[in-house]
């Protein structure tokens, strides 16, 4: 029970009472995030990053990372008062959220989304608490061989996992190592691909291409549907969350398998919006009342919420690990350790024991706090959205200017910042994935060192990828997961001529 | 289906935008793959060179965006619903090209009078705002922020003339 006596270690780290407040600070504004189009977990986290650098490393993971709690919360209220997912996570719980608001049983909704939230982010941090030390101990025998067949599994997991077409996940991903590779070369400080240019000796920083690719982006997007947002009212009391309270134990059965799709969607790279699909499409398919899905039922809520928590909260686990982040959202947390000048990765768990106990606790209480807060403060959430587009939309772009300029003090950033925004949104038309590319920028410099350290132990020879059971089983599951679409499509012109199912 | 709003409407398909976006990837892949090339992309005596990895990373780029390609051209279904509707195409410019001129003013006159100008004139031109319900929020907005980078976090941001006259 090592781990349960490090995590009471971990809740004293929080007993600070300046640690608390920014929980609620990080709540507050998370659920603001997620509530308001154009700033979501990712690039909210990324805008707010910056403002933390003078606060010790374990006051500012626990407020950026109950800003992440609060937006995984935030997006609820949107889809089900507005029909207008606030997270890409939550167009799941839109399917049934609205319908129920429309016939006035909101109140029940938001409850049910909230107390699902919560449900899977519990059980996400109690597969943290014990896998996750269990998981860096081993991994503290990696060598660069296994570390780079992880990365390798991350990325080809996209092309296995992903709704996209595999080519387009596969240049999204090469774009974003590419952007990675701009800069000195860590190894040889050679410059690469900077053209003689000044500007480009830094590189593109990963937290000016988030805020670019998911806030101006998605603020082009919002403009481009033309939104009003109509919207129903918000009535939460207490007797309302006990009613509904009182019937989500019959769902446990359903609620424990979300919550498994949605850890293992979270610690892959799948991420929570195809887990909140997923499960949601589970429930239809195994619940009694699946017909009535789409028409307002409680559990059709309920279970893509569980899923989109339980995978949001997971990411965490190879995040804090392996050094390798689950979502975009993780991805920025990740950068953010970079900065405060902490090694993601095995070590952590042995150098670092205060502030990965200290975040795992602050995972407990900040959702607990989550819950309370957002059950509390819907109506003033719902109030906010109200608030007409043209005066939210400049001041949205007004802070992710502010955010990208203060990465690095560099007006440049705001111009680098707009054409990321008009990729993003160029992308999001196009089906191209936007989360592969943020994550191989961020992971760029350490999936290649990693590489060329193996290559270096081979003296060039790709067969150290197979040197060992551990590695060789790695590396192959990535290669099955590359080919992925490629086998299913082979499989279904196979048995296309027996039966006529049509292939995808 | 060929009424006169459609046609006003049309700007390009999802296919031809596919095909423009995968030669745009091709040409950076070239981009990635030449310069690689220039800095090395072999094997040194003392390991691979700088350029050893971002040389394959082009590569696989071409080969995906060639994929790509090659699926608009051959299929059967091509996807020729439009790319952006003209009408909503202008609602986005009309967001994109005020951000524009607002990050060359951030340069100009500094962060905050910039802020202000940009969201005052938003909200008078998308918004059809009166005065007395522009103002608080056109000032409010970057004061709030000024408070909180320059005094409470003590992050610096760009700033002008007018900060640099109340001695900033």
């Amino acid at each position: 029970m090592e781990a349960l006596t490090s995590l009471i270690g971990g809740f004293s780290v929080l007993a600070d009472p300046m640690n608390i407040v920014y929980m609620f600070v990080g709540i507050a504004l998370g659920v603001l995030i997620g509530v308001l189009p154009g700033l979501g977990g990712a690039n909210g986290v990324a805008i707010l990053l910056p403002l933390t650098f003078s606060m010790s490393p374990v006051s500012a993971i626990i407020m950026l990372s109950s800003i992440y709690w609060g937006a995984l919360f935030g997006g609820a209220i949107t889809s089900i008062l507005f029909n207008i997912p606030g997270e890409p996570w939550s167009v799941a719980t839109t399917f049934d959220g609205h319908p129920m608001a429309q016939k006035g049983k909101a109140g029940e909704a938001l409850t049910g989304a909230f107390t699902g939230s919560f449900i899977g982010a519990f059980f996400a941090v109690l597969l943290i608490t014990f896998l996750a030390p269990v998981i860096a101990k081993f991994a503290l025998q990696f060598g660069p061989a296994e570390f780079f067949a992880v990365y390798l599994l991350t990325f080809c997991s996209f092309v296995g996992m992903g709704r996209e077409s595999p080519f387009k996940v596969l240049a999204a991903m090469t774009l974003g190592f590419a952007l990675a590779a701009v800069g000195i070369d860590t190894v040889t400080g050679q410059l690469r691909m900077t053209f003689g240019s000044v500007e480009l000796l830094r590189g593109f920083d990963f937290l000016v291409a988030v805020i670019g690719l998911f806030g101006v982006g998605e603020i082009l997007l919002t403009m481009e549907e033309g939104l009003a947002f109509k919207g129903k009212s918000a009535k939460i009391n207490p007797k309302v969350v006990f009613q509904t309270w009182a019937r989500l134990p019959a769902y446990w059965a359903g609620m424990l398998r979300s919550a498994i799709v949605g850890c293992w969607m979270g610690i892959t790279p799948g991420g929570a919006t195809p887990a909140s699909f997923m499960s949601y499409g589970l429930a239809k398919k195994f619940s009694k009342n699946g017909k009535n899905f789409g028409k307002g039922e409680l559990e059709g809520v309920v279970m893509p919420e569980v899923a989109a928590h339980a995978a949001g909260t997971s990411a965490l686990l190879p995040m804090l690990t392996l050094g390798i982040p689950g979502s975009p959202t993780a991805a920025v947390l990740l950068g953010g350790l970079l900065i405060w000048g902490l090694q993601p990765g095995p070590l952590l768990f042995v150098e670092q024991k205060d502030f990965v106990w200290g975040l795992i606790a602050s995972i407990y209480l900040g959702n607990i706090a989550g819950l309370i807060v957002v059950l509390t403060t819907v109506p003033l959430f719902a109030a906010i959205l109200r608030i007409p587009f043209s005066v939210i939309a400049p001041i949205i772009l007004v802070i992710c200017a502010v955010g990208a300029y203060t990465v690095h003090n560099a007006g440049l950033d705001i111009a680098v910042m707009l054409v990321f925004g008009v990729v993003g949104y160029v992308f999001k038309k196009l089906d191209y994935p936007l989360a592969p590319l943020v994550l191989a920028l961020v992971l760029g410099d350490m999936a290649e060192s990693s590489f060329r350290q193996a290559m270096l132990v081979s003296q060039g020879h790709l067969s150290i990828f197979w040197s060992n059971p551990l590695v060789g089983s790695i590396v192959t599951l990535a290669l099955v997961m590359l080919f992925w679409p490629a086998i299913s499509a082979i499989k279904a012109r196979m048995t296309k001529g027996t039966r006529h199912a049509a292939a995808e | 289906m060929s009424s006169d709003v459609e046609k006003t409407q049309k700007t390009v398909s999802n296919r031809t935008m596919d095909i423009v976006v995968a030669l745009i990837f091709m040409a950076l892949a070239v981009v990635v793959m030449a310069d690689s090339w220039r800095v090395g992309a072999r094997w040194a005596a003392d390991g691979p060179q700088a350029g050893y990895f971002p040389f394959y990373i082009g590569l696989i780029m071409f080969i995906a965006s060639v994929g790509t390609m090659v699926q608009n051209l051959i299929t059967k279904t091509p996807d020729l619903t439009n790319f952006v509707d003209r009408e909503p195409f202008m609602q986005v410019l009309k967001v994109l090209v005020p951000t524009i001129v607002y990050a060359v003013l951030i340069t100009l006159i500094g962060i905050y009078v910039a802020s202000v100008i940009f969201i005052a004139f938003f909200m008078w031109w998308l918004g059809k705002y009166k005065l007395p319900i522009i103002l608080p929020v056109a000032i409010g907005v970057p004061l709030a922020l000024f408070v909180m980078f320059e005094v409470w976090f003590l992050v610096p941001l760009p700033k002008g003339p007018l900060e640099t006259a109340f001695g900033y």
